[in-house]
């Protein structure tokens, strides 16, 4: 048994850069390289895409990523984990093998199933968000269940290279291997409730290692600056069998790992942070203790937990009808009053064709809904109306009419732009995690 | 004197369906006692009034130090249906960090 092992994040989003996971792979001096590139409504876009076309519905970026990562994860000895499989693990490692083929390089890939959960749905199931039927939301077009460890442990067992899930609980990528090589009984929640912290900080890649962090040229200087951003490196955690952790990155990566940094990030999208629950356990962070023990390295421990649930988290996608968006500038003198007067010349015009319709002042209000009242008119401002719709046709009116200013607006509007989008909405439910059979799938190559 | 919590304090922004989280990190752990004992989630909701519709929670992390903020109907009905430009909320931290508060050095 290893007495340590090292497990790297080369990506914490589907349009995660690819850089950072090759560094890693190549310099890292790795045990397991996760990607986690799976968000709730990637899914339900990829179960859209998997519909149109049965030999896809897997993260778009997938060949990219594995055309560029396999041969350095096979000359390395490295172990992928990744959910890139989305809505279709099994067409994800056929994609895999081709590819390893292509190169001749020999190739065991494991396809991780059983998450999605459509066809045990009936639809009368309550949703959490709304405590109605999850039918009253729209038409549902995707369920799909968070599995944990338990669904990954028997593709561990396998000598697979790659191990490709579905929906899984993003934790649980890094949990998995470390109940594999260190025998975790499923039954020690202090220990699983460690090791859900330890994916917990590294399942967002760059936002433990100095991305989204950065604030240059504060009056502290160098209080939020973040060293050489352009190339920022992803991380990796050295783990040992009693769980405790020691983040760290590969040298002459840009970014940094402090504790400023490793707080952010152990406290983001944290509800309650004495009961983060997941398919594999009720994780406590509030005892967590972090400690800078180097340059770029922190140490991590404490983190504990009580009993995994009984039930399953499901995702449901459903059609939620299209977005029309239009955009348009104003400069100088009262650009704000011009454009709110545009503004106002679209509410009267849109408002009896959109139950939900916004106006935005791009440069004053646009993203926070207020400033406060504390800042100067900008000179200059982009307006921007969006209304959502039930037919593509319907919602190209908002962007329309945005155009449509430059002759029956105010003066000076320039740069429209117009978009449709079609909207994917995702409520939860929950399952008897006993509904659920994890199924392991082998390919060669 | 007044100050914004910029001046004392970090924060990162997460998104759980309609639900938004705000940390709240002093810079020096020093200042943790003053983030505690004006930071109420009362005096939050007062200062996100034109953006957190629902209750706000607050938990506290001493040994980090930290506090936690759970902002209740906050997305304007979440990262996939809402109409807003920022739908994840992305941006809302520094939302937190412009509230201002009453420091004991003059």
């Amino acid at each position: 048994m290893k007495t340590s092992v090292r497990i790297g994040c080369g990506a914490g989003f589907s349009g995660d850069r690819l850089e950072p996971a090759l560094v890693l792979t190549q310099q890292g001096a790795l045990d397991y390289l996760v990607l986690e590139c799976l968000a709730e409504r990637t899914i339900a876009l990829a179960q859209k895409r998997k519909r149109q076309d049965a030999t896809l519905g897997y993260d778009p970026l997938l060949e990219r990523r594995i055309e560029s990562l396999l041969p350095h994860l096979l000359e390395k000895k490295v172990r992928l984990i990744t959910n890139m499989g989305a809505a279709n693990p099994l067409a994800a490692a056929q994609k895999i093998i081709a590819i390893a083929q292509r190169l001749s390089l020999s190739v065991t890939v494991a396809a991780v199933t059983g998450d999605d959960v459509f066809s045990l749905l009936s639809g009368s199931e309550t949703a959490l968000e709304t405590g109605k039927p999850l039918t009253d939301s729209g038409l549902l077009v995707s369920a799909n269940a968070y599995m944990g460890v338990d669904a990954i442990l028997p593709a561990l067992a396998t000598d697979a290279n790659i191990i490709i899930t579905g929906r899984v609980a993003d934790p649980s990528l890094f949990v998995s291997p470390l109940v594999h090589e260190f025998g975790w009984s499923l039954d020690d929640p202090d220990l699983l409730g460690q090791g859900t912290v330890i994916g917990h900080l590294l399942e967002c890649a760059g936002q433990l290692t100095g991305g989204y962090f950065a604030d240059p040229g504060m009056d502290v200087p160098g209080r939020k600056d973040v060293p050489d951003m352009a190339h920022l490196g992803h991380p990796f955690a050295d783990v040992s069998a009693d769980g405790t952790a020691v983040f760290g990155k590969v040298s002459g990566t840009g970014g940094m790992l402090t504790l400023a940094t490793a707080k952010e990030q152990l406290l983001y999208e944290v509800m309650d942070p004495s009961c983060y629950i997941t398919p594999d356990v009720v994780a406590d962070f509030t005892q967590v203790r972090l400690i800078q023990t180097g340059l770029d390295q922190v140490r991590a421990s404490g983190g504990r937990g009580q009993t995994r649930p009984n039930t399953l988290k499901v995702s449901v996608g459903y059609e939620a009808g299209f977005t029309g968006e239009g955009e348009i500038s104003y400069a100088g003198s009262n650009a704000l009053g011009r454009a709110k007067l545009a503004g106002a010349i679209l509410q009267e015009r849109l408002q009896d064709r959109f139950a939900d319709l916004r106006v935005d002042y791009i440069g004053s209000t646009s993203v926070h809904r207020t400033n406060f009242g504390q800042y100067p008119d900008p000179y200059e401002i982009r307006l921007r109306v969006a209304g959502r719709a039930t037919t593509a046709q319907q919602a190209a009116l908002v962007g329309e009419e945005v155009e449509a200013l430059y002759t029956n607006g105010p003066a000076g509007g320039g740069g429209a732009r117009k978009y449709v989008h079609e909207l994917v909405g995702i409520v939860s439910t929950l399952i008897d995690r006993n509904q659920l059979t994890p199924q392991l799938t082998l390919f060669q190559s | 004197m007044t100050i914004k919590l910029y001046d004392i304090a970090h924060s990162r922004a997460g998104d759980k369906g309609n639900t938004l989280t705000l940390s709240l990190i002093p810079y020096k752990t020093e200042d943790y006692p003053l983030l505690r004992d004006q930071v109420t989630s009362e005096a939050v909701k007062q200062h996100l009034a034109n953006i957190v519709a629902g209750d706000i929670t607050r938990y506290e992390l001493p040994n980090l130090p930290a506090l936690q903020f759970v902002c209740q109907q906050a997305l304007t009905g979440g990262v996939t249906t809402s109409l807003t430009m920022d739908t994840h909320g992305k941006s809302l931290s520094y939302a937190l960090l412009e509230m201002s508060i009453e420091s004991e050095t003059d």
